[in-house]
């Protein structure tokens, strides 16, 4: 028995190397992105850098534009992917699970490849370049991140409760509205974690897909970090990184949500 | 007809979705400059594509992507596994709980502070950007996918074959190779696949860690050429590849699953 424990007790210890990595690789960067927003160019502690986002518009109203993209984009995505979702875990196709791997795939293609064969597609039908080309754009580089997390909940949702309240006389929309989905919030939320953020956080998309006409939050910490500005830069990080953390509290089912879970 | 509308919802959808990369495709075989406009059925683009030296910086893009996309799976497959087993036998709550946590941190992170705080760690400790660093890049944002998808794996084992093989005679080393590995395997070979599509496909990390040296992935590249303006006709071809290619590995991944799945409910 003693042996045994002191196996379990050496395999444990294997989390140590990943410790260390994690802390130098992980902690210590972002402790970094704080230190950073906080000091001069020379070093020195300062308050300047967030005096300067307060005091220039430019970067403020960037932020404010960003979330409101950020929130059309994840409404629209709600909108067709709750059907889509819904579908695909109701209808019996002769073969669902290739159905569902289809919605999947444009997730693992490049996110610049993607974006470039949207704005191909726009000059194909000969559209201008603008706001609504960035949304559509948008909407067409997160929609599988909405499916994903909702098809998996409906998925998993226990049937005899949805036979249970048509027992009980409810009608199709009254079961709807009731009992699926109000049991499918924890998937939509899901959703909403991983188009809202990115959307703001992104920068190449908004540039290819605008002719670099319109600026989002992340094309901002791109600038600085490229222009050697990247105290400032640092601090936008910062501010990005507090509205993640927030964000975050709000979703309990953290592993269900990352990309990897449905189709691997 | 219920059924009927749905399932259109559903194709119209798909078609929608995939329109930009069918576009891009059926122009790979033209060898017009501007995409929209037809020349005529040609396969010039491929093949001015893999003329040796017509297109050095591309080729050695692409190939700097495998490279790198393979020694962070591997490296992250390695690191994930050991880490999982490692945090999967953790006998304190409280530190097990913070060690998932750190785990995903870099999952739930937006992709730009992660590029943009490890820019700032390189740069704080005065080392030069370059191959090594962008895949040291690659292996931290990927190994927290192997840990994900190695854990269910170990939770889903029988503890017990573990301790049977001790009492057996096996030494520690040999039940580990003999009982924990097979039982694991699954879960290792869908992170490795999972490390390599997510480094081949980034783009927010690597752009502020290639450094100065010249050194470019495909997806860097993509992005230097398509900020000159207008895109080197040869990218059609390129980019129709990595598509089919990507969508080759997910299919047989995904069959590799069904059958998994098939194999586990005969048992």
């Amino acid at each position: 028995m003693g042996k045994i424990k002191q196996f379990f007790g050496r395999r444990s210890s294997w989390s140590i190397p990943y410790l260390i990595f994690m802390l130098i690789f992980v902690v210590l960067p972002l402790v970094l992105v704080v230190l950073y927003a906080f000091r001069d160019p020379q070093g020195n502690f300062t308050f300047a850098n967030v005096r300067t986002f307060i005091n220039e518009k430019e970067s403020v109203n960037t932020l404010v534009y960003s979330v409101g993209i950020a929130l059309i984009n994840t409404i629209i995505c709600i909108i067709l992917g709750y059907p889509a979702a819904y579908i695909l875990s109701r209808t019996k196709f002769r073969n669902a699970s290739v159905m569902v791997a289809l919605f999947l795939i444009p997730m693992f293609i490049n996110v610049l490849m993607r974006t470039l064969a949207t704005v191909a597609l726009f000059g194909f039908i000969k559209v201008p370049l603008g706001q609504a080309t960035l949304i559509f754009g948008m909407v067409y580089n997160y929609l599988p991140f909405m499916i994903l997390p909702i098809y998996t909940v409906l998925q998993k949702l226990d049937k005899s409760y949805i036979e249970a309240a048509q027992d009980l006389g409810a009608n199709n929309f009254k079961v709807f509205t009731k009992v699926t989905l109000p049991l499918s919030m924890p998937g939509v939320v899901s959703g909403i974690m991983m188009v809202f953020m990115p959307t703001i956080s992104t920068f190449a998309i908004a540039e290819l897909l605008t002719m670099n006409n319109i600026k989002l939050f992340g094309t901002v910490i791109q600038e600085n970090i490229n222009n050697g500005m990247w105290n400032y830069g640092a601090l936008l990080s910062l501010i990005m990184l507090i509205l993640i953390v927030v964000t975050n509290l709000f979703n309990d089912e953290k592993e269900e949500a990352s990309a990897a879970g449905g189709l691997v | 007809m219920k059924t009927f509308l749905s399932k259109a919802y559903i194709w119209v959808l798909l078609v929608l979705l995939y329109a930009p990369m069918i576009i891009i495709g059926v122009f790979s075989f033209t060898e017009a400059k501007v995409l929209g406009n037809w020349t005529g059925f040609s396969v010039g683009l491929y093949r001015s594509l893999f003329t040796p030296g017509a297109h050095e910086a591309l080729m050695a893009a692409v190939i700097n992507t495998l490279i790198i996309g393979l020694v962070a799976a591997i490296v992250s497959t390695a690191l994930g596994t050991v880490s999982a087993i490692g945090i999967f036998n953790l006998r304190n709550k409280r530190f097990k709980a913070v060690m998932n946590t750190m785990n995903n941190i870099p999952i739930l992170n937006a992709d730009i502070i992660t590029g943009v705080s490890l820019f700032l760690l390189f740069v704080s400790l005065g080392v030069t950007q370059g191959y090594v660093t962008l895949t040291l890049c690659h292996i931290t944002f990927c190994t927290p996918y192997v840990v994900l998808c190695v854990m269910p794996r170990l939770k889903q084992m029988n503890p017990n074959t573990f301790e049977a093989a001790l009492d057996l005679g096996a030494t520690p080393s040999q039940a580990l190779r003999k009982v924990i590995l097979p039982q694991i395997r699954s879960g290792m070979v869908s992170g490795f696949f999972l490390s390599f599509i997510l480094s081949i496909d980034d783009f927010e990390v690597s752009v502020f860690n290639i450094g100065t040296n010249g050194l470019q992935t495909l997806s860097t590249f993509i992005y230097a050429d398509s900020r000159k303006g207008g895109l080197t006709p040869e990218l059609r071809p390129m980019i129709t590849l990595v598509f089919v290619a990507v969508l080759a590995v997910l299919i047989i991944m995904n069959l590799r699953t069904k059958n998994n799945n098939q194999t586990n409910s005969l048992k």
